[in-house]
């Protein structure tokens, strides 16, 4: 995945910076919660939410089942629509793919519209150090982008940030990548948006290569599809001559008619829309209409990988909503740097160490970055149950016996022995309780340290349970 | 009627007044109790943490020791979810308890059919549902219903309830800063309700909760449903 990441620290020490940043921890409470309520009003206004969830998992299970020969019955109906298919096998191969493409058009800018894919490639660098500007065209990924900053959610990358800071960046960074921000511009998000709408207007009539992602592909006729709010999109596919996408391979749905339930779903659980604004189709190229070359970059990139897993597959239907990510507890403390990928919150913790392995400190402790609440699963419109895939990929970390987890593996078989010995149990309780004058309020030890450091242990009681039954009932 | 107590390890070590409140409500309306003492622990720790091997034995345990029992009573909604969402995985054995084993609201409101227990509890109260009773089991307003139904007592809503609390077993130990973040600000609810008592349903999340406002000495008290039930005009929560 993106090198953007390499070297970031394990999930707990990252979210500590965050937890203790004021700024970042209001801005992220006050999006989440206006998102996360305006969802849930959007949801029970369908009486069928539940039957639209189930088929959709269906739907999406159904094709990861037969997911080559969808691919392939897509492959073939966009090279009849007159587009070029190309399969990459992981970010590299991709990367080097789309700047081929980019090169062989003989120019040196691109615009996107925004894109998970060629996030978690690195696209952007990549085309950088080839020396290929490419210009992100989506409101927030362009602030992100103007502020030298990572995206920090999937819907909206710059949700850690306000009006105030979004101002600022504008004014400082806007004339060097284009048309200035106008003069004396002020945190109205009216302004901010004309701001932004001249400053891209003017890289949309530029341009002459495109790239996009989808948020599906349609096997029978090889349409793609982008849902987005903003209309920039929209310019996106269809003012340049040259459009390449770049899609993971588990976009594709068998029919068109699946759309229908997606087309509903996805809306109301991003952004609390009955629909949203803008959905673009384009189904290879048409003359005198839109881009007259068209590339799709069918991208795996760890996918058959997490295809393989019988429990983890699951994660492999996510449609990007983010509504799991509006309403986590975790998330919304940690922020969404700390999860070190371009997918952050509840679905980036098992799906980003399904896709790069759990090999480096960061991936192997994202399943633990969660107190498996379920409310992730709860609004899950393709019903992830994202606790279960944790539980499992911790059993895969705990298992590989990395760093602390032999220690935490001696101890929980030592627990465990004495948790099978009820008498062993009873001994060690008693013992407990008859030294309870003694104990500390704090524990010693890292973890432990950590633990007390926020709570007082709970004074032991005089006697256990089992002894006061063993007295009063026996 | 007889039921078994599962009291689950840590009330058995740490909280054994709910154990305690458990048995004499149960008693109070008529229910027969019985501790199995080859119990020990349902296995959660272990499980959720990513030891399923060193999960097993235990479950085998729990199962055995609650055999021949129709109704197995557990006063912690994540253990009585441990049992029946997740021993299904452990095989058929393993799968066998799950229908037999009540939350302790479930218990009262399903199986004995009562919402008034009789109890008298003269305090404001507010109530936190803790996440696996709330969303594994599906506990809905039964403990509510429970709550409103007490004598003296003054039910007040909590802001967020439904927000994770921040315990999750091993998480407050492995990621202890966002652990701690989440249980500020549910106490900074609790707290805004003016309420003398925090109940819950589940004493790992008090053990959390608690932990923290004995830290901070602020004038609310965590405390289990149970020993609200409990508590009696004649024989006083104290
Ligand atoms: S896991 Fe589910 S809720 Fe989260 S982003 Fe994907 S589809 Fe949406």
């Amino acid at each position: 995945m993106s090198g953007t990441f390499v070297g970031m620290p394990s999930f707990p020490k990252a979210a500590h910076e965050a937890v203790g940043d004021a700024t970042l921890r209001a801005n992220l409470r006050h999006a989440t919660h206006t998102i996360r309520d305006k969802r849930a009003r959007a949801v029970a206004e369908l009486d069928d939410w539940a039957a639209l969830r189930e088929a959709g998992k269906r739907i999406k299970d159904d094709t990861l089942r037969h997911l080559g020969t969808y691919l392939v019955r897509l492959e073939e109906a966009v090279t009849r629509a007159g587009g070029t298919v190309h399969w990459a096998a992981d970010a590299a191969e991709a990367n080097r793919i789309v700047t081929d493409l980019v090169k062989a058009t003989g120019e040196t800018e691109v615009v996107k519209v925004k894109s998970m894919a060629t996030q978690e490639i690195g696209l952007n660098e990549h085309l950088e150090a080839e020396g290929i500007a490419a210009y992100e065209t989506d409101l927030a990924e362009l602030i992100v982008q103007l502020g030298e900053d990572r995206p920090s959610h999937i819907l909206v990358p710059a949700i850690h940030r306000n009006r105030g800071e979004i101002r600022d960046i504008f004014r400082e960074k806007m004339g060097s990548w284009g048309r200035p921000a106008p003069e004396g511009l002020s945190d109205t998000p009216a302004e901010l948006a004309e701001a932004a709408r001249l400053h891209l207007r003017e890289k949309f009539l530029r341009a002459k290569v495109g790239i996009s992602g989808a948020n599906f592909m349609v096997a029978e006729t090889g349409t793609l599809v982008v849902v987005e709010s903003e209309g920039n999109g929209r310019m996106c596919l269809t003012l340049p001559e040259t459009l390449i996408s770049v899609v993971g391979i588990e976009k594709v749905v068998p029919t068109w008619r699946d759309l229908e339930v997606f087309l509903q779903t996805l809306p109301r659980s991003s952004t609390a829309e009955r629909m949203n604004p803008y959905t673009s189709m384009w189904t290879g190229t048409t003359d005198d209409d839109g881009p007259r070359t068209f590339h799709l970059v069918l991208l795996d990139n760890g996918r058959t990988d997490a295809l393989a897993d019988e429990v983890g597959r699951q994660a492999l239907r996510c449609i990007r909503c983010s509504a799991c990510l509006n309403v986590c507890p975790v998330y919304e403390r940690a922020g969404g740097h700390a999860y070190g990928s371009v997918y952050p919150g509840p679905i980036g913790a098992i799906l980003t160490p399904q896709l790069r392995g759990t090999t480096s400190d960061i991936d192997a402790s994202l399943p633990y970055a969660s107190s498996l609440c379920g409310a992730c699963y709860d609004v899950c419109p393709v019903a992830i149950d994202i606790p279960e895939v944790l539980v499992h990929l911790r059993e895969r970390v705990a298992g590989e016996g990395g760093k602390g987890h032999r220690l935490e593996k001696a101890a929980m078989k030592a627990a465990g022995w004495v948790l099978d010995h009820p008498s062993a149990l009873a001994a060690g309780e008693r013992l407990a309780s008859a030294t309870r004058k003694l104990h500390p309020k704090r524990l010693p030890g890292p973890g432990a340290r950590q633990w007390s450091d926020h709570r007082d242990l709970p004074e032991l009681p005089a006697e256990p349970f089992r002894d006061w039954w063993k007295k009063n009932r026996t | 009627m007889r039921v078994a107590l599962f009291v689950t390890c840590v009330n058995d070590a740490v909280f054994p007044a709910t154990g305690v409140a458990t048995v004499r409500l149960l008693e109070r309306l008529g229910v027969e109790v019985d501790f199995p003492a080859a119990q020990t622990c349902c296995g959660q720790p272990q499980f959720n943490t990513g030891y399923r091997e060193e999960t097993r034995p235990l479950v085998r345990r729990t199962v055995r020791a609650f055999e021949g029992y129709e109704h197995v009573v557990v006063p912690s909604g994540s253990c009585a979810a441990m049992v029946r969402r997740h021993y299904p995985s452990f095989g058929a054995e393993a799968a066998s308890l799950g229908p037999r084993v009540y939350e302790l609201t479930e218990f009262l409101v399903d199986v004995l059919g009562v919402t008034d227990v009789g109890a008298y509890f003269p305090y404001k109260v507010t109530y936190h549902p803790s996440c696996h009773g709330l969303r594994l089991l599906g506990l809905g307003e039964r403990p509510r219903r429970l709550l409103e139904a007490v004598k003296g007592l003054e039910l007040v809503e909590l802001p967020g309830a439904e927000e994770c609390c921040g315990f999750g077993g091993t998480f407050a130990v492995k990621n202890p800063d966002v652990s701690a973040a989440m249980g500020a600000d549910k106490i900074t609810n609790a707290l805004s309700t003016g309420a003398g008592v925090l109940c819950g349903a589940d004493n790992s999340c008090l053990l959390h909760l608690g932990g923290m406002l004995r830290r901070r000495e602020d004038p609310l008290r965590a405390l289990h449903l149970a020993e609200i039930l409990a508590s009696t005009e004649e024989e006083p929560w104290q």
